[in-house]
C-alpha cells in the first residue's frame, strides 16, 4: 500500500523541518466506463490515478498541498510548500489539534468482481441493452461503469484508516420519434442488478409517452418516482450542516427543532445501511454517526465538523471535508424512509395527476424557502383515473421543497437511487399535491 | 514531456491503433478562499499523467496513467487498443475522422505577472482586506472571497506527426456578500457570481479587477436587497448586464451548438439540441443586430477558451454561429465533422485534464458587440434592468430556459428608479434571442469566464469564454420563478 510509505516520508520532512503534526489522504482510483449512443458504442474509456492530500498543523495553522507525484522528492516537496504556506498565515484560535484515532467499525463494499469487470463484460451487457432497446425501433444511449477505489487517512496523532470499495453504474435513455424513457441503477456491486431489465424499462417508457399532449402549467398532483424525489429532495440536505447553519446560508437558520415538514416526513444520514456506499469516515479520520436530519418533519440534526463543533459546543459527526476548508461538513449517506404504498397503488389512487420519472437542470431560486426550478425529463405522463393515459410535454416547476414535503400523501418503500442532480441515496417514489409547474417547453 | 508523450504513442501503434493521440499534462493549482475574516480553503495541487486515445478495429479506446514509466505507459496503450477493440460488439460502423495535417507548435498564453511568482501571504492579505471592507457594513451577515489560478503544460502529440506544446495559465478573483434577515437571504457578487471573473490571464487579472474598489458598494446592495420592492410578474423590456448575458449565451447557444448534442452523444446525460441539422442557414435564431461566433483565438481576446490548437490537433479557429440572425453552424470534431460531410473540424475538442477524453466544448461563443451607446440601450419608457446571475436551468433540448439575478432595477425613461429583489425571467432560446433589440457597443464588451460548465460521462468540468456587453430584449416573460 503507498499511503503508509508515504506518509513516512512526508512525517520525516515535515519533523526534519521543524513540524510534528502530519496528516495525509491518499485516493486510489481505477475507473472504467463505456458509452453508447445512436445503438453504438461510441466513448470507450479507462483510468488509474493515485494521489497523496497532505497537511501540516503548525501553532493552529494549517495549510494542504496535494500531488500524484509519489516519489519520495516529490513528497518532499509538497511538505515544504505546506510548511511555506501555513507559516505565512495567522494562527486560527479554533483550529483543533489533529484527530485522534477513535476506533472505527469498517464497512465491506468490496466486489472483486465488479472493480476486475473487463472491457469485453461492459460491451456484452451494452449489446444486449442496445439490442433490447432497438428491436422496439427505439434508438439507445446509456453509460455502463464499473471501478473501485481506495481512501486511506493516517496522521501524526496515530489515525490510520482505509476503506475499500467497488462502483458500477449503468444508466440507459431510450428514444422513440417524440419521446423517450429513461432507468439507471448504482451498486457496490454488478450482481445487485440487471441492466437488460433497466433497458426494457426505458423502452417502456419511451413507447408509453409517445404523441405527448400539452398540458396548462397549473398546481398538479404528482407522482415522483424514486429518481425524481432523489434528484429533487436531494438538493437540501448540503443546509444540514452546522457550518452553514452558523453562516446563516442554511434554510435552517432558526428553525432547528421547529416542525418544518409533514409529519410522513423521516430522513436520516447512516453510513452502514446496506443500500449505502461510502467510506465509514469523513476528511480528518472521525468516525461517521449516525443522524436522525429529519424526525416525523422536525428537523432535529445536522452534521458537524471538529472545527464547527467545538465552537458550538457540540460532537463531531464524521461528515467534515478535508480540512482546511470554508464548508465544514454535509450528509453524505442520505436515507429518505419510505411508507406502505408502491407506485401502481399510487397511481391508481390519483384522479388526475402527473407521473415524473426524472428531474433535470435543478437549481435553487429562494435559498431560505427552498424554491427550486428544474425541468421534467424522459418519461412525464398524464394520470387519469387511476390510470396512465399518455405522455406530456414537459414541465418547468418552481417548488419549495419545505411546501412539498408538507403535501406527501403517500410513499413506496425505500430503495438506493442513482440520479443525476444529486448524490445517490436512498429513496421512495412521493406522490405529493398542489405541485407547482409553471411553464411547459416544446417535447 | 515529449518523450514520454512519444513513447506511449509508439506503444499504441505496436499494439495496433490505426490512429493514436497522446496527450502528456502537468498541472499546477493554487487556491485561496476567505469566508468572513478567516482564510477558508488555502492549498495547492500538481497533476501528470497521461491520456492515450486510440481507433482500433474501427472503434475509439481510451486509457489514463499518472504512472509515467515505459512499463505503466505500455500497459495504458495496450488497455487503451483492448478497449477499443471491445467496442466492436457493439458497433454500427467504423469512425471515420475529417481530414487533418500535423503540426509542430510551441505556444504559451500571454501572462504579465506570474500569479505563482506572487507570494502566498500577499493573496492572502488582499483577500481578507477586501473582506474586513466588506463587514465594514453592519448588515452583511457572510462575506466570502477566492483567488484560483491554474498552469497547465500539455504536449499533445498524434500519428499524424504533431507534437505540440501548449502552456495556458488561468486566473480567477472575486468575492460575495450575503445579508440573512428576517427569514430572507440576499446575495451580491462582484465582479460575476460563481467566484467571479475568469481569463487566460496572469495576476494582471485581479489587479484589473478592484476588488477593494467595487466592495462598498456590493455589500451595500446586497443589505439594500431586503428594503427593495419584489420584482414584478408580467412581459416588459429586459435589460441584461454583461455578465448575466454572457451566461445566457453559454445556455441557449453555447449548448445547443455542440455537433456531438445535435447527433445524439450526449442524450443519456446533458441532453440533446433543438437545432437539428436542417436548421443551418435556415433558421432564425435572432434579431438581424444578433452575431455570435465561437472563437478560439487570441484575437478574440484572454478567453478561457483561447488556445493555439484543440485537444485533437486543431488549430484554434473563429467561427461563425449566428450571423444577422441567421444560424450558420456548430462546433464540431474531427469525427462530428466527417458524419455531416463538412470538410474539416473547426477545432473544439477540449478535455478537462490528461485523464479524459476531449469532447466538443465551447471555446469563447461570443455576442459581438452592437451599435448602441450605453444610454441607448437603456432607453426604453419602462422596463426591468438585472444584473449577475443567481440561478440557471434550461431543458435539455435548450429550448426552455429560467434565470435569476442576483438584483434588479426598474427602469423609466431610460432611468433606474427603482431596486427590486428577487428577479427572474424566463423564455423559449429562439424568442429571446430574436426579441433583442439594442446591444451596447465594444466600450461595454466583456470576455467573461465561465468556470463551471459540467458535460459528458464521466463528468468534465470546463471553462468557456462568452464576450457580452449590456443589451435590451422587448416583451420578455419576467417573474415566473415566483409565481404560484
Amino acid at each position: 500500500m503507498p499511503a503508509e510509505r508515504i506518509f513516512e516520508v512526508a512525517r520525516k520532512a515535515a519533523l526534519a523541518r521543524g513540524v510534528r503534526d502530519v496528516e495525509l489522504l491518499v485516493g486510489e482510483t481505477e475507473d472504467a466506463l463505456t458509452r453508447f449512443a445512436n445503438n453504438a458504442i461510441h466513448q470507450n474509456v479507462a483510468d488509474r490515478q493515485t494521489h497523496a492530500s497532505l497537511r501540516v498543523a503548525i501553532d493552529r495553522r494549517t495549510a494542504r498541498v496535494t500531488t500524484n507525484r509519489l516519489d519520495d522528492a516529490s513528497i518532499e516537496r509538497a511538505v515544504d510548500q505546506a510548511v511555506e504556506i501555513a507559516r505565512c498565515l495567522e494562527p486560527d484560535p479554533d483550529l483543533p489539534d489533529l484527530f485522534e484515532p477513535e476506533p472505527i467499525e469498517p464497512v465491506e463494499r468490496y466486489h472483486a468482481p465488479t472493480a476486475g469487470c473487463t472491457p469485453e463484460q461492459r460491451a456484452r451487457v451494452v449489446a444486449e441493452a442496445i439490442r433490447i432497446v432497438e428491436s422496439a425501433g427505439q434508438t439507445a444511449a446509456g453509460i455502463f461503469s464499473t471501478g473501485s477505489s481506495v481512501e486511506t487517512i493516517l496522521n501524526t496523532r496515530g489515525v490510520a484508516a482505509t476503506h475499500r470499495e467497488s462502483m458500477t453504474r449503468f444508466s440507459i435513455t431510450a428514444m422513440a420519434a417524440d419521446s423517450s424513457g429513461w432507468a439507471k441503477a448504482s451498486a457496490t456491486s454488478l450482481d445487485a442488478f440487471d441492466p437488460a431489465a433497466l433497458a426494457r424499462r426505458a423502452s417502456v417508457k419511451a413507447a408509453r409517452s409517445a404523441e405527448p399532449r400539452e398540458l396548462e402549467p397549473g398546481k398538479y398532483t404528482v407522482i415522483l418516482e424514486p429518481a425524481a424525489v432523489s434528484d429533487l429532495v436531494g438538493q437540501m440536505f448540503a443546509d444540514f450542516s452546522g457550518t452553514a447553519i452558523e453562516d446563516q446560508r442554511s434554510f435552517l437558520t432558526g428553525r432547528l427543532g421547529e416542525k418544518l415538514f409533514g409529519s410522513n416526513i423521516h430522513v436520516t444520514d447512516d453510513v452502514r445501511h446496506p443500500l449505502q456506499a461510502g467510506a465509514p469516515f469523513d476528511g480528518e479520520g472521525v468516525p461517521r454517526r449516525l443522524l436522525k436530519l429529519i424526525d416525523a418533519g422536525v428537523p432535529t440534526e445536522v452534521a458537524w465538523s471538529r472545527q464547527t463543533a467545538g465552537r458550538n459546543k457540540t460532537r463531531p459527526t464524521g461528515h467534515g471535508y478535508p480540512v482546511p476548508n470554508e464548508l465544514g461538513e454535509a450528509p453524505q449517506n442520505i436515507v429518505i424512509h419510505g411508507g406502505d404504498s408502491t407506485l401502481d397503488r399510487m397511481i391508481a389512487s390519483t384522479g388526475r395527476g402527473i407521473l415524473v420519472t426524472r428531474l433535470w437542470y435543478i437549481r435553487e431560486v429562494d435559498p431560505f424557502e427552498k424554491i427550486m426550478t428544474g425541468m421534467t425529463r424522459d418519461g412525464t405522463f398524464l394520470i387519469e383515473d387511476g390510470r396512465v393515459v399518455c405522455g406530456v410535454r414537459n414541465f418547468r416547476f418552481n417548488q419549495s421543497l419545505i411546501e412539498m414535503l408538507n403535501n406527501v400523501e403517500a410513499m413506496s418503500a425505500t430503495e438506493r437511487v442513482s440520479a443525476e442532480e444529486a448524490i445517490d441515496m436512498t429513496a421512495p417514489a412521493m406522490k405529493a399535491h398542489e405541485f407547482n409547474f409553471t411553464e411547459v417547453t416544446r417535447f | 514531456m515529449r518523450d514520454t508523450a512519444l513513447l506511449a504513442l509508439d506503444a499504441a501503434r505496436t499494439f495496433g491503433a490505426a490512429y493514436a493521440d497522446v496527450r502528456v499534462g502537468q498541472s499546477r493549482d493554487r487556491a485561496i478562499t476567505t469566508k468572513s475574516g478567516k482564510v477558508g480553503q488555502i492549498g495547492a495541487a500538481e497533476s501528470t499523467g497521461a491520456g492515450i486515445r486510440v481507433i482500433a478495429d474501427g472503434s475509439w479506446g481510451f486509457a489514463a496513467t499518472d504512472d509515467l514509466s515505459k512499463e505503466a505507459l505500455e500497459r495504458a496503450a495496450k488497455l487503451a487498443v483492448a478497449i477499443a477493440r471491445s467496442g466492436a460488439l457493439a458497433k454500427k460502423a467504423d469512425v471515420q475522422l475529417a481530414p487533418e495535417r500535423g503540426y509542430q507548435a510551441v505556444w504559451t498564453s500571454p501572462c504579465e505577472i506570474d500569479p505563482f511568482s506572487i507570494p502566498v501571504d500577499e493573496q492572502v492579505a488582499l483577500l481578507l482586506k477586501v473582506d474586513n471592507e466588506l463587514k465594514r457594513n453592519p448588515d452583511v451577515t457572510l462575506t466570502e472571497s477566492s483567488l484560483v489560478f491554474n498552469r497547465t503544460r500539455q504536449v499533445f502529440v498524434s500519428t499524424l506527426g504533431s507534437v505540440i506544446d501548449q502552456t495556458r495559465t488561468t486566473s480567477g478573483a472575486g468575492f460575495a456578500a450575503y445579508c440573512f434577515k428576517d427569514g430572507e437571504i440576499q446575495k451580491r457578487s462582484y465582479p460575476n457570481s460563481f467566484g467571479g471573473q475568469y481569463q487566460l490571464k496572469g495576476y494582471e487579472l485581479v489587479r484589473e479587477l478592484d476588488l477593494m474598489g467595487a466592495a462598498p458598494r456590493i455589500a451595500e446592495e446586497a443589505a439594500a436587497l431586503h428594503a427593495a420592492d419584489q420584482c414584478p410578474q408580467g412581459e416588459f423590456p429586459l435589460i441584461l448586464d454583461g455578465s448575466q448575458l454572457g451566461l445566457q449565451i453559454h445556455e441557449s447557444i453555447g449548448h445547443p451548438i455542440e455537433l456531438d448534442r445535435v447527433l445524439g452523444s450526449e442524450a443519456n446525460y446533458a441532453g440533446m439540441s433543438f437545432l437539428t441539422l436542417d436548421q443551418v442557414d435556415a433558421l432564425r435564431y435572432g434579431s438581424d443586430i444578433v452575431n455570435v461566433v465561437c472563437d478560439a483565438t487570441l484575437q478574440h481576446g484572454p478567453g478561457l477558451g483561447t488556445f493555439a490548437f484543440d485537444d485533437e490537433g486543431v488549430p484554434a479557429q473563429s467561427v461563425p454561429i449566428i450571423t444577422h440572425g441567421q444560424f450558420r453552424g456548430y462546433m464540431s470534431s474531427r469525427e462530428t465533422a466527417a458524419a455531416i460531410g463538412l470538410p474539416h473540424s473547426n477545432g473544439t475538442m477540449r478535455a478537462d485534464g490528461w485523464s479524459h477524453i476531449p469532447l466538443i466544448r465551447m471555446t469563447n461563443v461570443s455576442l459581438l458587440p452592437g451599435a448602441q451607446s450605453l444610454d441607448e440601450v437603456f432607453d426604453v419608457p419602462h422596463g426591468v434592468y438585472m444584473e449577475t446571475n443567481k440561478s440557471w436551468s434550461i431543458d435539455d433540448k435548450r429550448y426552455n430556459f429560467q434565470f435569476g439575478c442576483e438584483i434588479a432595477w426598474e427602469i423609466r425613461n431610460g432611468k433606474r428608479v427603482r431596486m427590486l429583489k428577487n428577479p427572474s425571467y424566463s423564455g423559449i432560446s429562439t424568442e429571446f434571442w430574436n426579441s433583442c433589440e439594442a446591444i451596447a457597443n465594444r466600450d461595454h464588451w466583456v470576455l467573461w469566464g465561465v468556470p463551471n460548465c459540467g458535460k459528458g460521462q464521466p463528468e468534465q468540468v470546463m471553462g468557456t469564454g462568452h464576450g457580452a456587453s449590456p443589451s435590451r430584449f422587448r416583451n420578455i416573460k419576467i417573474g415566473s420563478a415566483y409565481a404560484g
